[in-house]
Parts: structure tokens; sequence; C-alpha cells
């Protein structure tokens, strides 16, 4: 067996696991990054927005600072953020993006003298200041009062993936690509590395580290129309799930984005309504103002994604061979916006859908797009339940999201948690010596080899894929934008039988080498599980709170439900061990109203009046 | 609609002692709005659930799928069926390690050159928390994103005659990668250190000129000119400078 050892495992190779084996390695750590593809293709890369962070340079986020930003955060989360995080999550976020300026990443600056710019459909002129001239510039996105959304073209997850990768080669930190975590080793207190599987050779490795961070990202192929990339199979939760003591927080906090194209689920960046996109029915007709005067298509995601879908089912959606959709329309942004500060958008309309957004309208609905769940860590990113674990990214729940994110705020955290909680790793790591008991490495890997090998052995009868597209399209049909009681119920009994299925699943093929379908079938039972804690948390969550939306609930209840879920997965279970901790241990901003929305809240406090 | 279609497809498994390099033969009902991405997955699904090949986004911006379609490097995601013939033959990348199928180490080889060029902001400077950014021109951080664009895909090192014929060949997006850092402020090194990466036949000489590399390039980055470009500024840098203080002068004459 291939044994390595090093000071800090980083499972995941994007923008998150890379900014922490920066922080690591430049402390002097000896540091190994597992990936399950070569570090520049994971799904970070495809990221074009964006990264929040109040630098105030452009004309139109003049006066903006962190607090705002915070306040932005917190009320984007519907109060489910952890303040503590949400607050040191806006103080560094400008130092983060200039440390990246620094390193190497193309930030598009503030160019000096009249400008215009598009709200709604609308044009309109502001003067960039001389004195702020080649600073950082920032674009608009969905709830925030700022402009503040600081970007590479539409190309800021490669750019800024790029220049982190650039770093870590110079800091020699060591990349083992192609590798897959499948099990961590600890003794039920301390994290000691973990079991992985070579997906070149098929072949099984060991891994010992003093510290472990899970930073794999989201979960969105458990949806049958997500726009994650297809690695994003949360394979870094199932990890600490199968602990049976590590807890995932807010797994049914879900966020689905306004603007993926149909019928290919393609993500097109919220920087077209940001740029003065619109959006528009099967009469051409712009809905949103009507739903939301203020902010229109930019309030936040869950807003938007709700209004679509209630919209469509008045009968105002566009009827498609793949289902009804609505439309994107940036043709008034022009040619040359459109062919530069929107190319990838252009690139993708023109390569999937074979239509010129210069001219066409862009068929869109709302995809399953983030998780603001994961891996439940405190502020310093440590993992609860394990020494010597540690989270950060879309795969923790840090938790500066709560139940719904803000665009440009996911981007952003993964640098931001990035240098936090790499700094944090560094202090735990300084004379930090751990017993690493081997005994537990050995029972962990005979148990994949006795996994592997009754995979092999073509008993069970089960199809790999066909249980996981039973999966998705429970997941897509009940667990989805709005959500119901005999929904969730029905999706709750639905997964524990395809969960009780895939103890008997086989493989059509020989399994030998690097075979797909048996790294498939390694990772579905777990994938079931994430599934059943995203719906059986759902179904338990009786009121509506950003993304988690209850059709039978539909009012904000602070009074019962201002906490965060935490599940549990016990060895032997059917189902999660939910428990409930505070939303947050501090509260800067007292519950209140977002300003965008149904704005319904059951407030905390019984003598507040209710607020509509 | 209403094609079969019939894909070649590269077989060979080099973990499996069994297994021979071959072409084999599988056969689908192509769907509207069909990829390669899709269609490759309906192959592993319903057919073949050995088969191997790479995708990540599935959106043509990661750079994992590039392979070989019916005789030409492509991004097979963003390769639809309705612009193939009936019968479709797929092989793996050359120049990269196989690792089965249509899958190559695509990684590691970009690694290596990377390394090689030490693809990073050379600088003595320190970052200081507190300090505003450098400030920057916006014209500028475009032309650096215009050549950091590249994904990596390694269609035009599969595309690139020099590149099948010494494998220490750093290929065109290694030199463009040299480009964009050649470009930027605040990577310090001088014209001379560039030199030393890629002023040889590995590096800059070595290409032929065949231009295959910007033929393939799915992200049409203009390669050619950053060939070029990067050639001459090395010639120059060869000779200490003094040519190209001559060139300059005929630059101006010729206004």
């Amino acid at each position: 067996m291939q044994t390595f050892y090093t000071d800090l495992l980083c499972i995941g190779g994007g923008l998150a696991g890379e900014r922490v084996a920066v922080e690591a390695a430049q402390a002097g750590f000896d540091c190994i990054i597992l990936s399950l593809v070569p570090p520049r293709r994971s799904h970070s890369c495809a990221a074009q927005g964006g990264m929040q962070a109040a630098l105030g340079n452009c004309a139109m986020g003049e006066g903006d600072n962190p607090d705002i930003h915070f306040e932005d955060t917190v009320k984007g989360s519907d109060w489910g953020c952890d303040q503590e995080v949400a607050r040191l999550f806006a103080d560094t976020a400008p130092i983060v993006m200039r440390e990246l300026a620094f390193w190497g990443v193309p930030w598009n600056r503030v160019v000096p003298g009249p400008a215009t710019y598009f709200k709604g459909g609308q044009k309109f002129e502001v003067y960039e200041k001389e004195e702020k001239a080649g600073l950082i510039t920032a674009r608009a996105f969905g709830g925030t009062a700022k402009w503040r959304t600081c970007y590479t073209s539409d190309g800021t997850g490669h750019c800024v993936l790029y220049t982190l990768d650039s770093k870590v080669l110079e800091l020699g930190v060591k990349i083992h690509d192609r590798v897959e975590a499948l099990s961590l080793i600890h003794d039920g207190e301390n994290c000691f590395g973990v079991v992985a599987r070579s997906l070149r050779t098929g072949e099984l490795l060991v891994y010992f580290a003093k510290a472990v961070l899970i930073a794999t990202g989201g979960y969105g192929r458990l949806y049958k129309h997500t726009t994650n990339a297809v690695i994003n199979q949360g394979t870094g939760l199932i990890l600490a799930l199968d602990t049976g003591i590590v807890p995932l927080g807010n797994m049914e906090a879900v966020q689905f984005h306004p603007t993926g194209i149909v019928p290919t689920d393609i993500l097109v960046t919220e920087g077209c309504r940001g740029d003065g996109g619109t959006l528009l029915d099967k009469n051409g007709y712009r809905f949103m103002p009507d739903y939301e005067p203020e902010k229109a298509e930019l309030a936040s995601r869950d807003v938007v994604s709700r209004r679509m879908t209630e919209h469509m089912r008045k009968g105002f959606g566009v009827k498609s061979p793949y289902g009804e959709h609505l439309w994107l329309d940036i043709r008034h942004l022009g040619e040359k916006h459109i062919t530069t500060k929107l190319r990838e958008v252009y690139d993708i309309c023109q390569n999937f859908l074979g239509i010129n957004p210069v001219h066409e309208l862009i068929p869109v609905r709302p995809t399953q797009h983030y998780s603001m769940g994961g891996v439940r860590t405190n502020k310093d990113g440590a993992a609860y339940g394990l020494k010597g674990l540690f989270a950060a990214g879309e795969a923790a729940c840090w938790d500066l999201h709560g139940f719904n994110r803000l665009g440009g705020n996911s981007l952003a955290e993964t640098v931001v948690a990035g240098r936090i909680v790499g700094a944090k790793i560094v202090e735990f790591l300084k004379g930090y010596e751990v017993d690493i008991k081997t005994q537990y490495a050995t029972a962990e890997v005979k148990k994949q080899e006795e996994r592997i090998n009754e995979l092999k052995s073509k008993q069970g009868r089960e199809n790999v894929y066909q249980l996981r597209n039973e999966m998705q399209e429970i997941m897509m049909e009940k667990v989805g934008i709005f959500r119901n009681e005999k929904d969730l119920q029905e999706a709750v009994n639905r997964l524990q039988e395809l969960l009780d299925r895939s103890k008997n699943l086989g493989l059509v093929s020989d399994g030998i080498g690097a075979n797909p379908e048996l790294a498939e079938a390694l990772r579905l039972p777990g994938m079931i599980k994430v599934a059943l804690c995203i719906a059986y948390g759902a179904l338990q969550r009786k009121e509506s709170r950003g993304a988690h939306y209850r059709e039978d609930y539909p009012y904000r209840n602070d009074k019962e439900w201002l906490n965060r879920t935490l599940a549990y997965w016990e060895e032997g279970a059917d189902l999660p061990t939910l428990k409930y901790e505070p939303a947050s241990k501090v509260f800067y901003l007292p519950p209140g109203d977002r300003g965008y929305g149904e704005g319904k809240v059951i407030p905390k406090d019984d003598n507040t009046e209710e607020k509509e | 609609m209403g094609r079969t279609l019939q894909f070649e497809i590269f077989r060979y498994n080099p973990m499996d002692p069994n297994s021979k390099p071959r072409m084999q033969t599988y056969y689908l009902e192509e769907k509207e709005n069909m990829t390669l991405f899709l269609a490759l997955n309906e192959i592993r699904e319903t057919l073949d659930p050995s088969l191997q090949f790479d995708f990540v986004c599935r959106a043509a911006v990661c750079g994992s799928c590039a392979m070989v379609i019916n005789g030409r490097p492509g991004l097979a995601c963003k390769t639809k069926t309705k612009d193939l013939p009936d019968k479709i033959t797929l092989h793996p990348l050359p120049v990269f390690k196989l690792i089965g199928d249509l899958s190559v180490d695509t990684g590691i080889w970009f690694r290596g050159v990377a390394k090689k060029i030490e693809a990073w902001v050379h600088t003595n400077k320190t970052f200081d928390p507190n300090a505003l950014e450098e400030r920057m021109d916006n014209e500028l951080a475009n032309q650096i994103f215009e050549l950091d664009r590249c994904i990596e895909c390694g269609c035009c090192i599969a595309a690139c005659g020099t590149a099948r014929m010494r494998e220490d060949f750093l290929g065109a997006a290694t030199i463009n990668r040299i480009a964009r850092f050649y470009i930027d402020p605040r990577d310090e090194r001088s014209d001379q250190e560039y030199y030393e990466v890629i002023g040889t036949d590995e590096g800059v000489f070595g290409c032929m000129g065949l231009l295959g590399c910007e033929d393939v390039c799915p992200r049409n980055i203009p390669l050619l000119d950053q060939i070029g470009i990067i050639r001459r500024k090395m010639a120059i840098a060869s000779t200490g400078g003094k040519v190209g203080r001559l060139f300059s002068v005929f630059a101006k004459k010729k206004k």
C-alpha cells in the first residue's frame, strides 16, 4: 500500500483548497492537495461573475464599506448566517482581493471619466473619478446596496484559480490529482488522514496528515438539473457524514440560480442582470418589476427564482420540449458589451444553444446552483466533532450564507475563508503532534477493499446509473424551489428505498483499473445519504427562510426556527439524526425585513409587531 | 434527427493485462441538441460502463474533454453531433500519457511545463495588507486577461508538428503563458531571464510555424501572434538588446 505523510492534506484543489494550501505552505508546512481532477479543471474555474469586496472604488460603489457588505450578507441569508463569520468575511474581503491582485489576478480597473451603464434595461450615466483611476472596479450583483463585485471580464473564477495554482506551484505544494478520498481515518476524537483511490490505476492509497481540510465544493449533481460540474457530487460531505460524529449544517438550504440555460443547465452569469439584462415572459413582457418593484431582476437569487417559478405557474412560461422556461434579454447591452464583458455568455449561447444573444433571447429557468449547507465548522473552519478536521468553501457550512447566499459572495468566500481558515490551520499545526494510530487505517482500507470486491463480484443486481438517475429526479421534483409536507415525505420515503437498494449494487463492467462505473458505485450510497439529509432537513423545517420555501409554512418563523440544522448519520441508520443550534451566537443585526421578497415574518419576540 | 450514429472509439485499458489497443463500435440514436458529452455519457450508462473519458464543466471552460474528433483535436463537450457525419471516430489526444480509452493526462503535462517556465509572478516586493492595490490601466488588465484565457486543454499541443517530433517542446499554450507574464508589469523578470527559460529549441525557437495550434484553439487565442512576439523579443534579448534598438530605429523610419 502506498502511504503518504504530510502536515496538511487538502481534499479538493479548487479555490478554497488552494488558498488554504498557500497559507500553510507560506508558513513552511508540508502540504498535499488531493483532487479528483487537475486543480485548474476544478469547478471554481467556471465561475464567471465575480467576488464581492467593499473596496468602494467605482462610482456606483462609492461610500461602500464592510458594514454595508455585512448587512447585505445577513439580509441575503435571511438571518440564517453566523453573524461573527459574516463580519469577519466582510472585513477581510478587501484585503484578499488586493492580495490576489498582488499575485497576478488581472482585475478589471476603474476607467476615469463618464461611463454608461444599464439598470433594468435603462441607460444611465455616471462619472468615474480621476483619483480612483486604475484601482479595482466592481459590477452590480443581486441583493447588494452598492456595486461591489470585483471581476475579470467574465472569467473571474478562471483567472483567480490560475493565479492561485501558480502560487501553489511556486510554493512547492504537492498535487496528487485524479485521486478520490473514500473515507477519513480517525479514532472518534482525532482525524489522522484518509483512505483514497487512484482514478488513474484504481489502487487504494493511504494519506496520513496532522490536519485534513475538506474543500470539495458543492453537491449539485444530486439534482437532475444543476449548473454544477459533473464532479460536484458531494464527495467531501460523504467523508464527514460517514464518521457519524461530524455533522452537516443546514443541508436543506439549496440555492437555485435564476438563469440556467435550457436544455443543458449551463449557467449564464448574474452579471447579465447586473449589467442590465431583463427577464421576459412568453409575451415578451418584463414581469419582475410587478413582483419586486424596487430590486426587480436584482433581488436575491432565492426571490428571483421563486418569482420566475410563480410566473410560469400562472401560465406565462414558454413551452419547449425540455419543459417551460422564460427569456433572458441582454440585446440592449449591445454587441461590444456582450462580446467583451459577457463573452462567456456569448460563447455559451453560440456553442450550446446555437443562438446569438446580441439579437436573440436566451431561454432560461431556475436551476440548482449552490449548496449553502455543508460540513459544519466553527468560525476558525474547524469541523465539529473531530480534532484536526477542517472545511472551507462551498463544502463547508462556515456559515456565511445562512439560507441564501448573494451572488459574488461564494466565490469571495472560497479565498477569504481560505485565508482565514488557512491561518487558523497554521496556528493549529504549530507545535502540534498527533499519535497516528495505524490500526484505524488498516481497518478502513480493509473496509474499502471489501466494498470494492463485493461490487466487482457482480452479485448485486442494482444498476448504479439507474439508481443515481432516480435519486436526481426525486430531488428535482420533490425537494426543489417550492416545497411541502407531502412531497418532502414522499421524497424521504423514496430516498430511503433507494438507500436500501444501493446495498445491492452490482457492476455491469469488470471494474478493472480506473473504472468509472466502480467509482460511481462507491460514491452512490453516500450521495443518497446526503440527499436524505437535505430532504429530511427540509421536511422538518416548518417555515420559509431564504431558499428554503415551504408552501405550507410561508412565514419566516424567528420564534421557532432562528436556528441551524445539524445532520448526523449514525452507523446503520436509515435517516439522519437532526439537532439544532442557534443561527448565530451574536446578532449585530437583529432579525428584520430583508427589503425584498415575500417578507412575511413571525418575530422572535411576541411583543414586536408582525412585519409584512 | 432520426439518424443512427456510428461511433468508432479507441479502447485500451493499460491496467488490464488482457486489454489490447483497438477500435470499438457503438451505435446510438441521435437526439435533438446532442453533444459528444451527452452521447458519450449515454454510451457509458447504457452500452459500456467501462468506457473512460473526462468531462468536468461540460461548458467549454475547464479544458478536460479534449480528444481527437474525426481526426481533429477539439473539445468534446461543445461538439454537436449535428455538425458531424453519421460515422464519428474518437481517439485520445496524442503527445499526452494515456490513462485509458479517451482519457489522457494533460494535468501532469501542463504542470511540468509550468514548472519549467516558472509560470508565476516573480517579484521582490512583499504584500502590504494595509496598502491600496497598485494601479493598473484597465486596457492592460484586459490584455493580460486575453492571454490568461487559455484553458490548457492540450488541443494546440496535440496539433503541433514540433510537439509530435520532440518530446521536450513546450508548445503554443506554454509560450502563450510566457507572453501573459511578459506583458504583466507585476512580474519583474528581465528579458534575459525570460530568454533563459524560453529562448531555446524546446521553447520559442522550436516552432516550425505549421499553424496547427491556432487552427484548433477552442478559445480562439491568437497563438501565432504570441509566438511571433515572444520570438522577436527573445531574439532581441539574445543580442543583449543591441538589435532591439536597431529594430526600433527601423520601426520609426517606416512610419
